[in-house]
């Protein structure tokens, strides 16, 4: 939006009339009107459906069940539940957001170091295949290395560890899934950066006699903040949605773990399989998106003030 | 892929400079650490081939291994049996997959160029329009109750409507990627009398390949690795899609052992190497068009995100 209001010549600024504006563009919004029905459809239409979550919500009379006022809201945050759910997602969100800068940034540095185009090439494109692959896949392979009768990890070691009812591995088990499928993918956009890098100041940098090391600290990550800030800052603002699709693949209905890795998005599908309450579900569905639409919207915010040039809106 | 004797050649542009030794070694490192994480993103999947490929005594026998004492083709054979619901399972994850992609692309393209369009004066209120929906959603339960009302329950269309059919980010990159093409080619082909629709599918179009293959990939993995529409929408095993399937397979196979856990353990199908076996074929096309993909991948996403 930002760049098109730049670019908007002082012309274009004077008022038409709507009705004239859409005829004589009328093929140009044609084009949109599809993708303009479908948002409008799943996006805008769920919007008086967040009634559910005040109402005691009856399958006959849907929409219109009687009012319960903040009967919900309250059932929610009384139960031990709301706590774990909320510290789950943020402490896992925290972990991978972390963590996965870190890599990422690390492995697009080391990426850039490598001057043979053609092991390049081949190597950063193995990194990018576990991005492409299902959770539901990853949890078959998760099983294949950590089950404790055939499992490979076991196996190698010659010992019996039941990792799927030992809550405590789970952390660094979800750390390194998250680490290992997503970085040669995020990778992309710091190398990206990397690439923009001026070729003059590393040549400088040498013939003043700069090491590798040096040139890393002084010349790479300097001029890697910006986008390291911006992505970082876009994940804060979904620090509160956690991967259901990871989580939910992986975890299962495995009670044991669930106190450690059941997160909002599981929890409200669950609630909404399980107890088939569409508005105790709905309840807490609202609450994770009121908190996270705070949350993304002040990053966007803080992104578009800051790194005008970095924001994709 | 011998490290050490890509090392030696790899300075370009400093190529007359002579290196210290540490800077060598560090090359080498360099090179090793590449090398590895690469080795490991790969090798569970090696696993995950070798095992399908194995007898279920071996398994039973030594468990997960990449040497198996013995190879069987068993659990392909049990995959495309006569009563295997896998062939279903693919057609179904195949047909979706196939028709949401076309259907999906050719939305966000509009949508797209038209963001990008200068004479296209509400594109800001309509970017703000479509923006609005990436920051809040209202979630699980709307979703599911506006599915219902539209009918996409238990069919095809469940699978491919509902979600996975548009998505702003993609139609962001499209619009990224047409602003930087020259608004004159525009202007151009309108003096010489081409309609708006002539401009966007005969000219614009061609030239968006790169980003059109980027979303277009976006599209096909996330139709054909979702399984959130088949656990929320689909009751029919006929509409199954193979993910949908593998994750079935999976809660079946956990809740039959667990009942079974006083009892000694037989080699009942289904089994460790027809699960693996589910899960090759399930990737197979992944895995045959990956070289392809990942090539316009990269390309696309670098110059559609970054450039924006």
């Amino acid at each position: 939006m930002r760049s098109s209001a730049a670019t908007a010549a002082p012309t274009e600024k004077k008022r038409v009339n709507p009705f004239v504006e859409l005829w004589r563009n009328k093929f140009l919004y044609l084009l949109a009107v599809p993708a303009i029905v479908y948002t409008f459809i799943f996006s805008y239409l769920t919007l008086p459906y967040i009634a559910i979550a005040f109402e005691k919500y009856n399958f006959r009379t849907g929409l219109f069940s009687p009012f319960s006022g903040l009967a919900n809201f309250r059932y929610f945050f009384a139960s031990s539940w709301a706590w774990t759910v909320t510290r789950n997602t943020l402490v896992i969100n925290v972990l991978f957001l972390i963590a996965g800068t870190i890599c990422s940034v690390l492995l697009a540095i080391i990426l850039n170091e490598v001057k043979a185009k053609k092991f390049l090439k081949v190597s950063q494109s193995m990194m990018l295949f576990p991005y492409f692959i299902s959770w539901v896949i990853v949890s078959y392979m998760l099983q294949g290395i950590l089950g404790t009768e055939t499992g490979l990890i076991n196996n190698m070691l010659g010992m019996r560890i039941n990792f799927y009812s030992t809550p405590s591995y789970w952390y660094p088990i979800l750390l390194i899934l998250n680490i290992w499928k997503n970085t040669g993918y995020n990778t992309i956009v710091y190398l990206a950066a990397i690439t923009g890098i001026d070729e003059g100041l590393y040549e400088a940098a040498y013939i003043d006699g700069a090491s590798r090391f040096k040139r890393i600290i002084h010349i790479t990550l300097p001029l890697l903040m910006p986008t390291i800030c911006i992505m970082t800052l876009m994940s804060v603002g979904r620090i509160f949605y956690g991967d259901f699709g990871m989580l939910y693949a992986i975890i299962r209905d495995n009670g044991t773990l669930m106190p450690i890795a059941e997160v909002i998005d599981t929890y409200v599908f669950r609630t909404f399989k399980n107890t088939g309450d569409p508005s105790l579900s709905m309840a807490i569905g609202l609450y994770q998106s009121v908190v996270g639409f705070i949350l993304v919207f002040t990053a966007n915010w803080i992104v578009r003030r800051n790194f005008p040039e970095g924001a994709l809106f | 892929m011998s490290d050490t004797a890509m090392s030696v050649k790899s300075p370009t542009a400093q190529n007359k400079i002579k290196h210290s030794v540490g800077e060598n070694i560090g090359t080498f490192f360099i090179y090793l650490v590449v090398f590895l994480f690469a080795l490991i993103c790969v090798l569970p999947f090696v696993l995950v081939i070798i095992v399908s490929f194995s007898t279920e005594r071996s398994i039973t026998l030594n468990g997960y291994s990449f040497f198996p004492q013995e190879w069987s083709l068993g659990a392909y054979k049990m995959l495309f049996m006569q009563n295997s619901s896998v062939p279903r399972a693919y057609y179904v994850t195949g047909l979706s997959t196939v028709v949401g992609t076309v259907i999906a692309s050719m939305i966000t393209f509009g949508a797209g160029y038209t963001l990008a369009s200068r004479s296209c004066r509400y594109r800001n209120g309509l970017s703000l329009y479509f923006y609005i929906t990436m920051v809040f959603s209202t979630g699980l339960v709307p979703w599911y109750m506006v599915c219902k009302v539209l009918g996409c329950y238990d069919n095809i269309w469940a699978l491919i409507v509902p979600s996975l059919m548009f998505s702003p980010f993609n139609m962001f990159l499209v619009r990224n990627f047409v602003r930087g093409i020259p608004a004159e080619l525009n202007e151009s082909a309108k003096i010489d009398g081409a309609g708006e629709m002539t401009i966007a599918f005969r000219i614009y179009f061609p030239l968006c390949t790169p980003v059109l293959a980027t979303i277009a990939l976006f599209y096909a993995i996330g139709y054909w690795n979702n399984y959130f529409n088949a656990v929320m929408l689909i009751d029919d095993q006929e509409y199954y899609t193979l993910q949908m399937l593998l994750f079935k397979i999976q809660s079946e196979i956990t809740s039959l052992s667990r009942l079974a856990a006083g009892a000694q353990h037989t080699s009942s199908p289904p089994n460790e190497s027809f699960k693996m076996a589910t899960s090759v074929v399930t990737m197979g096309p992944i895995i045959i068009l990956y070289p392809f993909l990942q090539k316009y991948f990269v390309k696309g996403m670098v110059v559609g995100a970054v450039k924006g």
